[in-house]
């Protein structure tokens, strides 16, 4: 992305992209998360993954996580942009190596094939606590929870053990320790 | 128990309680039952317009030119979508509007009913924030809430959508609750630390430039006197954007002119060469900027701004004073006057190298062009109306191109909200329309657009509604047959390709005018202008005054695309020596 979104001059300098996790706390109401979706496609910003529910029965809080990419300048604009939204209370961000922070993906894993195959699946999955949803003779539903890039590399590694579906949420994040995020 | 009230009731109340004195729609379907109610709420005037476009530029004419909210009242589908430019361009420039759109009926929502469309998600982009009204005990509170969500903060349009049957339903209406912040979002951000650094930053200078927008206009006629203060008591140069045009008298010696792609030499030299920019009210647009890697290099940049999210959007400053020009600037005049109470004597020794720099950049004259005696030179016609105006309090609109550069350049303002242009969007057709509604705000002031034959064309139909309600605006025309500007860019640009850019069949402007029965005048010579300007000016109807000019005339100074503020081009003579090459040509 250039450094200015003026079409007016071109930016020759090469900034570095960081990746960040945008928590986003806002109304749960009609469209909402259309105005959040749609200010990061109408600017161009990227989302690499969504993950919104309603977390405040009571107050209709929702809250948006989205991982994005960009430069130092489009991370703080898109900080401000989504701040100016009505229904959106707060806005945190987070680097993705923050140590503070802990950040899991979901991932379902379908296998199909002989039984030591099914094994040898489960046994792959060991280090992200797998639970085994659904077994069939031929088959096995694997639920893990990891990071993307662990995620990413099993959905790699069990191809070889028969893996037909993957299906995967985005990231969820929270502070550690006592502390929130206010 | 208290009164009932059907939602299209409650609509004319909840303006009755926004001190809404104006609006400007067209019925439809959708809306029929609050247009039923108009009769029902006397101090609301209703204006007419002859396409919804036209109603959403002249609610910004008449938002622009009183301070107060412009207020917009159409059908579902097609009404909806014809407002979109209007609500995009009062996004882009900041304008307050009130959108209200009729919907088709809340159980035919989602059927691709007749004249259905989804308002609110084609409006998402291009307002604030916009409502779909789905019950109707949440009516009049979201009315009360889009009128503040318009006008706080950085002001702008809203749109608040109403399905057919909510405008039947009954309920208690609610008057609006007393301010209150939006989920904490409070305009006023700075602390007095930020003041004393930028008073220390100011001592500092030898080189130092104010740079204002239209930020200053929308904090209020209080802003500008503010301004004015800052201005003498620093005896700082101050150069402004197109829309920041008023807020600082054009006609002082400290004023520069505007700047930008089609500023003064004087101004963007400056902006270049200073080692201190006060960026109060703009944004850093790239019709100001020129090239970014290249823009003032050596400055210290301060930028008061009230919304956060304008700040190192394009250019990374060293000082942000987030909060409302007018609060900022009455704190830093009162800081000013505590601890630098000689600022003026003591700093006139440091800034006076600095102002020969400018008079010598002054002393090129960039606004100067070749007169004629044969033609009229539209620079010239621009001078004419001003000379001949400039004791009037006029209200000046304009369409978007040349002759929107002309008149920011040769038409002096010295009062704010007198100078309604389309920046951001540069939308051709705002002028017409939006004189419509400047006239309606002042129906006692001369309200004049400066418009090309070619932006003109596009929303003409509004002359219709100028004639109905005794509104003598006065439409004057530079008439080049030539869509001026992209002529001229295909001139620099494109190798005299003047492609689709002459308008052949144009028609006569006055018997045009004579149709909609309002009045036609036409000047051909440079020796008639001034008689026919004093007829048009005599003349208490609307006028479409056809001022035939230079064909090929071009606007002047300009920054070629891709260039810094300090190599500008100043007129043909050095249009050849510098040719626009390379990447510059494929930039807008």
């Amino acid at each position: 992305m250039p450094n200015s979104k003026s079409a007016y001059s071109f930016s020759n300098k090469k900034e570095k992209f960081d990746t960040h996790i945008i928590v986003v706390w806002v109304d749960n109401e009609a469209g909402v998360l259309a105005r959040v979706v749609g200010l990061f496609s109408g600017r161009g910003y990227n989302i690499e993954s969504l993950a919104v529910a309603q977390v405040d029965e009571k107050l209709k809080i929702s809250r948006i996580t989205i991982v994005t990419t960009g430069t130092p300048q489009v991370v703080n604009q898109i900080k401000l942009q989504l701040r100016k939204l009505v229904p959106v209370h707060k806005v945190a961000d987070f680097k993705r190596e923050d140590k503070a922070v802990i950040f899991k993906e979901m991932a379902l894993f379908k296998i199909v094939g002989p039984n030591n195959k099914l094994e040898g699946a489960l046994k792959a999955c060991k280090k992200y606590n797998p639970v085994l949803l659904d077994k069939t003779k031929k088959s096995n539903v694997i639920q893990i929870t990891a990071l993307r890039r662990e995620i990413d590399k099993m959905s790699k590694d069990l191809k070889k053990f028969g893996l037909v579906s993957v299906s995967r949420t985005g990231a969820v994040a929270m502070t550690r320790g006592a502390d929130i995020f206010k | 128990m208290s009164k009932l009230y059907s939602g299209a009731e409650i609509v004319f109340k909840c303006m009755e309680d926004q001190n809404v004195d104006h609006i400007f729609g067209y019925p439809g379907g959708a809306v029929l039952p609050i247009y039923d109610e108009l009769q029902n709420f006397k101090s609301i005037k209703h204006v007419l317009v002859r396409h919804e476009q036209g109603a959403g530029h002249a609610a910004e004419g008449y938002a622009r030119s009183s301070g107060k909210p412009g207020v917009i009242l159409v059908t579902s589908g097609p009404g909806a979508t014809n407002v979109v430019t209007a609500l995009t361009d009062a996004y882009m420039d900041s304008i307050p509007l009130v959108c209200i759109s009729g919907q088709v009926p809340t159980h035919l929502i989602g059927t691709d009913a007749f004249q259905e469309c989804d308002t609110t998600g084609i409006t998402r982009p291009c307002t604030k924030h916009n409502w779909l009204v789905k019950d109707i005990n949440d009516l009049a509170s979201t009315i009360h809430k889009a009128f503040e969500v318009a006008t706080t903060g950085r002001p702008g349009p809203v749109l608040v959508d109403i399905p057919k049957d909510i405008q039947f339903q009954k309920t208690k209406y609610k008057k609006p609750k007393k301010e209150k912040k939006l989920n904490g979002k409070s305009h006023n951000h700075f602390n007095q630390n930020s003041i004393d650094q930028l008073i220390d930053l100011m001592s500092k200078s030898s080189k130092p430039i104010f740079y204002t927008g239209g930020g200053v206009i929308n904090s209020g006629p209080r802003a500008s006197e503010l301004l004015r203060e800052l201005v003498y008591a620093t005896g700082f140069p101050i150069t402004s954007t197109l829309q920041g045009l008023g807020s600082f008298p054009g006609d002082d010696n400290q004023f520069l002119g505007m700047l930008g792609m089609h500023g003064t030499y004087e101004a963007n030299n400056a902006m270049h060469d200073c080692d201190l920019m006060i960026n109060i009210g703009a944004r850093f647009d790239d019709r100001i900027t020129g090239k970014i890697d290249e823009f003032s290099p050596k400055s210290k940049k301060v930028h008061i701004d009230i919304d956060p999210s304008s700040i190192n959007k394009n250019v990374k400053v060293d000082l942000a004073i987030v909060g409302d020009v007018k609060t900022v600037l009455s704190s830093t005049l009162k800081s000013l006057k505590q601890k630098k109470s000689k600022f003026l004597k003591s700093n006139k020794q440091k800034t006076s190298k600095w102002w020969e720099k400018i008079q010598k950049w002054r002393s090129v004259r960039s606004l100067d062009y070749i007169g004629s005696e044969e033609t009229i030179k539209p620079q010239y016609a621009i001078e004419r109306l001003y000379e001949l105006t400039k004791d009037k309090d006029s209200y000046i609109t304009t369409e978007v191109g040349q002759h929107q550069m002309w008149a920011a350049q040769h038409y002096k303002f010295d009062k704010p909200n007198r100078w309604m242009t389309s920046g951001g969007l540069g939308t051709m057709g705002y002028g017409l329309p939006a004189a419509v509604g400047v006239q309606v705000a002042h129906p006692k002031k001369l309200v004049i657009d400066i418009a090309g034959e070619a932006s003109v064309l596009m929303t003409i139909q509004e002359m219709s509604t100028a004639v109905q309600y005794n509104l003598p605006i006065k439409i004057f025309i530079l008439n080049n047959q030539y869509m001026g500007m992209v002529r001229q860019w295909q001139e620099l640009l494109h190798d005299k390709n003047y492609s689709e850019s002459y308008t052949a069949a144009l028609p006569d402007f006055v018997k045009l005018a004579e149709a909609y029965n309002c009045v036609g005048i036409r000047a051909k010579t440079p020796e008639e202008l001034d008689d026919k300007i004093i007829e048009m000016l005599n003349t208490d109807r609307p006028v479409i005054f056809d001022c035939m000019v230079d064909k090929v005339e071009n606007c002047f100074p300009m920054i070629p695309s891709g260039k810094p503020h300090n190599q500008m081009i100043l007129g043909p003579k050095d249009q050849e020596n510098k040719k626009i090459t390379g990447k510059g040509k494929s930039l807008v």
